[in-house]
């Protein structure tokens, strides 16, 4: 007995797969394996000797299954430790799948400056690009022939009809068809007849404007002084400078302390340490009487400011052009 | 307006720095854009009187000058200019001097000849930009004097950006009289005599349009000494103020405009055929201006004419047959004014900007033409010497500009500028301003000064205040807000939002300009007649975009070029288009991709991208609007579009947009060696979507079926779906998994796998059930496309 058990163990451990030791188990425990037969011919022993016999193979059998089954564990822990190390992978590949885009500086620009303005109850309204003479600028108070629209270099459809100048005429858009209170931004494109390093045919502005019972220039500088410090997420300095706007009265320009130099002196800021961002004023009364809202119960402030400016300082471009050139090693640079 | 700040503190001088007084213009409205020395930095250099000149032995082009600088003995100077003469006055660079370039003065051998110093240019000296030989200072000027104390180049030009309503500030009066309101100070006027008519010869003005010059005066200057010359002083403040002289006749109305604000005009007297008219043009009437251009009148354009013909655009710029020149001896010297309405936009009109009509359209002051008259007068005689006659006043007083009293309310400057400020300082402010105050009870009644033109109503007087009370000085305060809860429209899908997923399915917004070359657009939207701009900035920027393909295609070139080899890009904006004469503007999606389907990478085959790869993307938009289910891909034509891989989305059978492959014509015409795949739906369309409704869940199981069938390829998968989804309510979904073409498969014919999603609400289906719903399904599509299950 002892004999076939240190055969049996001596094969055991040369077992290298879970099938070899499956043969074994066959071999040697199965329905005619060696201890099977070795245990139906105890039969033939005499009686008194049975229970002994029987005892030997038993414990033969029982040592052989154990042996069996600390084989199949270890052989198992191989087969996994094979896996283990057949799936390594080197980690550091990069991920597959499509990769992300981006959106335009401009656009990040404009949602930041509606979310500013929105969470405290400002709404989004666009108005026509193509627009006609009366929106865009008798309802603002720039007759024919008046010098202010010098200022504006107009592309013209026939002689009424014309891309904006500025997003104003939203302005009296929204005046004509609704009642004060109002409290709108107006974001969108804007066009002028002017090409150089610091000019693009197209831009972006943003119009804002609020027009309610007890409105003064205060509040007006009040939420433009803390638009411009949140928008940048810095401290900065800004002042209001008197302007002329047809449109507004007062007016004002609204300049920041350079935020390239902060504020001493360098060739953004023209050596003067301030930049003009936004124009703004009261609304003005001819503005009013145009779309019908009496001035003596209701006062307003509007402002306008240029995105694609906003956008480089705060993003740190320094060539206007970029943004319409679509070149996506400009493009990938923003998120 | 550029001017010589020490010009202006001859008027007005207040205890201010150059910095701090620019400060205070632009903080009061009045921004000043530059400020620039009026000469190179330089030292050492004096008044030279030039003694003796004599030929250099060894240079044709030198002379050896003896110049005196006062003090010592005359000093040898080697000197190249060609006007170098004995007995004049030019400045001299001394041993120990330097000049702007830096150059250093020392003795110096020029060609064998040594040199004691240099006789300068104003080139040189930092004050001209063209050489014109040595500057020629004047007889009396006295020798060895510093030149910088001589001619105060320590001064600056200071160049303001006004704002058109300050016409009242284009004079360096109008500025004293700013700088006196904004420090409390009384300013110096310009003082000058009346001239006395030193004859008695008039010429005979009629004015035939008395609403556009309510005022003309007229006076003739004869016996003018045709040497004169305009002397250093003016030229130098001319020169401050960025103009050239142009002769004393020119430069004394130049020097008046600069200085008081007004602007005059002198003719030759010689060259006008009878008196004097003003009056309108006539239309096809030719004028030749002294810029050499000539112009065609029409009726609205006010001239100045005499009996024969038009002799000057009023109040912008006269004309070549009737101005003075180096002969002139007698002239008309006019000064006018000009009602604004009337002088507005017309030198635009003839592409003209003249510092004469930049006044008169913003508005001179009514009241100012005597004393300019004056002004002038006394100038030409000081320079030019002539016998002034009588001023000839045509005066029209109904049409000059009346100034009506403004009401203002304390109550309403408070309410405007969120500010109290005490009434006396309200009252000095105004008085200040110019303006005849009277106290009223709650408020005043003022009347504006005749030059502020800008000064009308209530309004204007709260933001002067505002101006001159300084918004610095008015305080930061939150607005008073309104709780009032808005609208939040769940049946509109945000764009941004669309946006988003584009970016995350690896697009980049792209943004180009809505207008497009008409060539191009030509070849990718030929049937729609775009809107053209009346003055493009350029010809390939000369029509608005009928849809956005045309700006992504020329960008994706234009990132190709730029050896990009994938591109993905969208853009979201108006297209424009005309429908029935009238102008539509409508929101645009669209978005463009070439190159490989994803970013090159390891362990995926790269492949170009697709039809059905940006079709997915559209799917995934469409899924997000909750159109999947509503919207169709109908195999249609686009001109752009390769016949065999285009659609057109349907929307419950309304147009929505368009997805396909760039023409293969079209992308060789561009210049495209890849295939491009184009996408453009209308946002409206898109955007508003269904509210989702609730539909209750079914509490039994589903069963799927697969059946392959064999159909003639043409039959779309879509035609297959469609009618197998209607055939039964229990049928709940239909996919297809595969489509097979090929080996096995006839000719002509294809192998579509379709998945059947089956479900039934009030019971557990059984097999029977089933096997009936998928009899009638093969039924139905043997019947309706010829197919047969595959077996």
């Amino acid at each position: 007995m002892d004999g076939i058990l240190t055969q049996a163990r001596q094969q055991l451990a040369a077992a290298e797969t879970l099938a070899d030791l499956d043969q074994l188990r066959v071999h040697y425990i199965g329905k005619k394996g060696v201890f099977t037969e070795r245990m139906k011919e105890l039969g033939k022993l005499p009686p008194e000797k049975r229970k002994e016999a029987g005892q030997a193979i038993n414990v033969s059998r029982d040592s052989f299954q154990s042996a069996l089954d600390e084989r199949k564990l270890w052989l198992e822990e191989r087969v996994l430790e094979m896996r283990l190390a057949g799936e390594a992978i080197d980690v550091t590949l990069p991920g597959r799948g499509q990769g992300g885009g981006g959106l335009h500086p401009v656009t990040l620009t404009l949602r930041r400056i509606c979310k500013l303005f929105g969470n405290v109850g400002f709404e989004v309204v666009e108005g026509p690009e193509i627009e006609d003479d009366y929106h865009n600028f008798e309802a603002l108070n720039i007759p024919a022939s008046h010098p202010a629209r010098a200022m504006h270099d107009t592309f013209y459809f026939d002689e009424h009809t014309l891309l904006r100048t500025h997003t104003s005429p939203v302005q009296v858009r929204v005046m004509e068809s609704r009642d004060a209170p109002l409290r709108i931004i107006a974001p969108g494109r804007v066009y002028r007849c002017d090409s150089d390093l610091t000019h693009t045919p197209m831009f972006h502005q943003v119009e804002g404007f609020l027009v309610d019972e007890t409105v003064s220039f205060a509040d007006l500088k009040g939420i433009l002084y803390e638009f411009l410090r949140l928008f940048f997420e810095k401290d900065i300095q800004v002042r209001f400078r008197p302007s002329y706007f047809p449109f507004t009265e007062p007016s004002a320009e609204v300049d920041i302390e350079c935020v390239i130099c902060g504020g001493g002196g360098c060739r953004v800021c023209k050596q003067s340490g301030w930049l003009e961002v936004m124009g703004c004023g009261m609304i003005h009364p001819m503005v009013f009487a145009q779309v019908a809202i009496d001035p003596e119960r209701w006062s307003g402030f509007a402002f306008g400011l240029g995105v694609e400016r906003m956008a480089m300082l705060r993003y740190g471009i320094n060539d206007l052009r970029l943004f319409f050139e679509n070149d996506l090693r400009f493009l990938h640079q923003f998120r | 307006m550029r001017f010589s700040e020490a010009w202006l503190r001859e008027f007005i001088n207040p205890p201010l720095s150059t910095d701090q007084l620019v400060g205070q213009l632009t903080m009061a409205g009045l921004e000043v854009d530059g400020i620039e020395a009026v000469a190179g930095q330089f030292s050492g250099v004096v008044i030279g009187e030039v003694l003796a000149v004599s030929p250099h032995p060894q240079a044709d082009r030198l002379r050896v000058c003896k110049v005196s600088a006062g003090v010592t003995e005359p000093l040898t100077i080697v000197c190249g200019a060609p006007n170098v003469e004995i007995g004049m006055k030019a400045p001299l660079a001394l041993e120990g001097g330097v000049l702007p370039d830096g150059t250093k003065i020392s003795k110096s051998s020029l060609r064998g000849v040594e040199s004691f110093g240099m006789l300068c240019s104003a080139k040189e000296l930092g004050m001209e930009d063209s050489q014109d030989g040595l500057m020629a200072l004047p007889f009396d000027a006295p020798v060895g004097v510093d030149l910088r104390e001589y001619l105060q180049l320590n001064d600056v030009a200071i160049e303001i950006d006004l704002t058109p309503n300050r016409a009242d500030c284009l004079s360096v009066e109008g500025i004293a009289r700013e700088v006196a309101l904004l420090n409390g100070i009384d300013r110096n006027p310009p003082t000058f005599r009346a001239t006395e008519a030193s004859c008695e010869d008039t010429f005979p003005v009629t004015v035939d349009a008395p609403a556009d010059c309510p005022r003309y005066l007229g006076r003739l200057i004869k016996n003018l000494d045709r040497n004169a010359a305009t002397p250093l002083w003016m030229r130098e403040r001319l020169r401050r103020s960025g103009l050239r002289s142009l002769g004393p006749l020119v430069d004394v109305t130049n020097y008046v405009l600069l200085e008081l604000g007004q602007p005059l005009h002198a003719f030759d007297a010689a060259k006008l055929d009878g008196g004097i008219r003003v009056r309108h043009g006539q239309p096809g009437e030719k004028l030749l201006l002294l810029n050499g251009q000539e112009i065609t009148l029409t009726e609205d354009v006010l001239v100045i004419a005499d009996e024969k013909r038009p002799l000057a655009l009023a109040g912008v710029m006269g004309g070549d047959g009737s101005s003075v020149d180096d002969t002139t001896t007698e002239i008309f010297l006019e000064c006018a004014f000009f009602t604004p309405a009337t002088i507005m936009g017309k030198a635009r009109r003839y592409g003209l900007s003249t510092d004469s009509s930049h006044r008169f359209e913003r508005g001179v002051d009514p009241q100012l033409q005597h004393r300019a008259m004056e002004r002038a007068s006394q100038l030409l005689l000081e320079i030019a010497g002539g016998l002034a006659g009588p001023i000839t006043e045509t005066l029209s007083e109904t049409h000059l500009p009346s100034r009506h009293p403004i009401l203002l309310r304390e109550s309403r400057v408070e309410k405007m500028l969120g500010l109290a400020i005490p009434r006396n300082l309200l009252t000095g402010l105004l008085t200040r301003l110019g303006l005849e105050v009277e106290e009223l009870a709650d408020g005043w009644r003022t009347t504006p000064p005749g030059f502020r033109f800008d000064l009308a109503i209530e309004a204007d007087l709260i933001e002067e205040i505002g101006r001159v009370y300084g918004y610095e000085n008015i305080p930061k305060r939150n607005p008073a807000s309104r709780m009032e809860l808005q609208a939040v429209s769940e049946a509109v899908l945000d764009i941004e939002r669309v946006k988003d997923l584009l970016v995350d399915r690896g697009y980049q917004e792209a943004i180009t300009y809505s207008f497009v070359e008409p060539g191009m657009l030509a070849k990718i939207e030929p049937d729609l007649e775009p809107i053209a701009l009346r003055n493009p900035i350029s010809s390939d920027l000369a029509v608005m975009r009928t849809g956005l393909w045309c700006g992504l295609l020329d960008a994706a070139l234009k990132n190709i070029n730029r050896q990009q080899t994938r591109v993905r890009l969208f853009e979201a904006g108006l297209r424009f288009t005309r429908a029935e004469g009238k102008i539509i503007q409508e929101k645009s999606l669209a978005g463009l991709a070439l190159g490989s389907g994803q970013d090159e990478q390891w362990g995926e085959k790269t492949r170009p991208v697709d039809f059905f790869d940006m079709k997915s993307d559209l799917e995934a938009i469409l899924r997000l609007a909750g159109h999947e289910n509503r919207v169709i891909f109908s195999s249609n034509k686009h001109p752009a579009l390769h016949p065999g891989q285009s659609a057109e989305l349907l929307l419950d059978g309304q147009h929505l947009g368009w997805l396909g492959m760039l023409h293969p014509k079209l992308e060789k015409a561009l210049g495209f060696e890849t295939r491009v795949f184009l996408f453009e739906m209308d946002q409206h369309r898109l955007l508003n979507r269904n509210i989702p409704a609730f539909k209750p869940l079914s509490k039994f199981p589903q069963v799927r079926r697969d059946i392959a069938i064999i159909a003639d390829t043409q039959v779309s998968a879509f035609a297959l779906r469609q009618c197998v989804e209607k055939l039964s309510p229990l049928i709940r979904q239909v996919l297809i998994f595969d489509v097979y073409l090929g080996t096995g498969i006839e000719n002509g014919k294809k192998s579509v796998a379709l998945g059947l999603v089956l479900q039934d609400d009030d019971e557990t289906l059984t097999d029977a059930k089933i096997d009936g719903v998928m009899a009638v399904v093969l039924a139905r599509l043997a019947e309706e496309f010829n197919a047969t299950l595959r077996v």
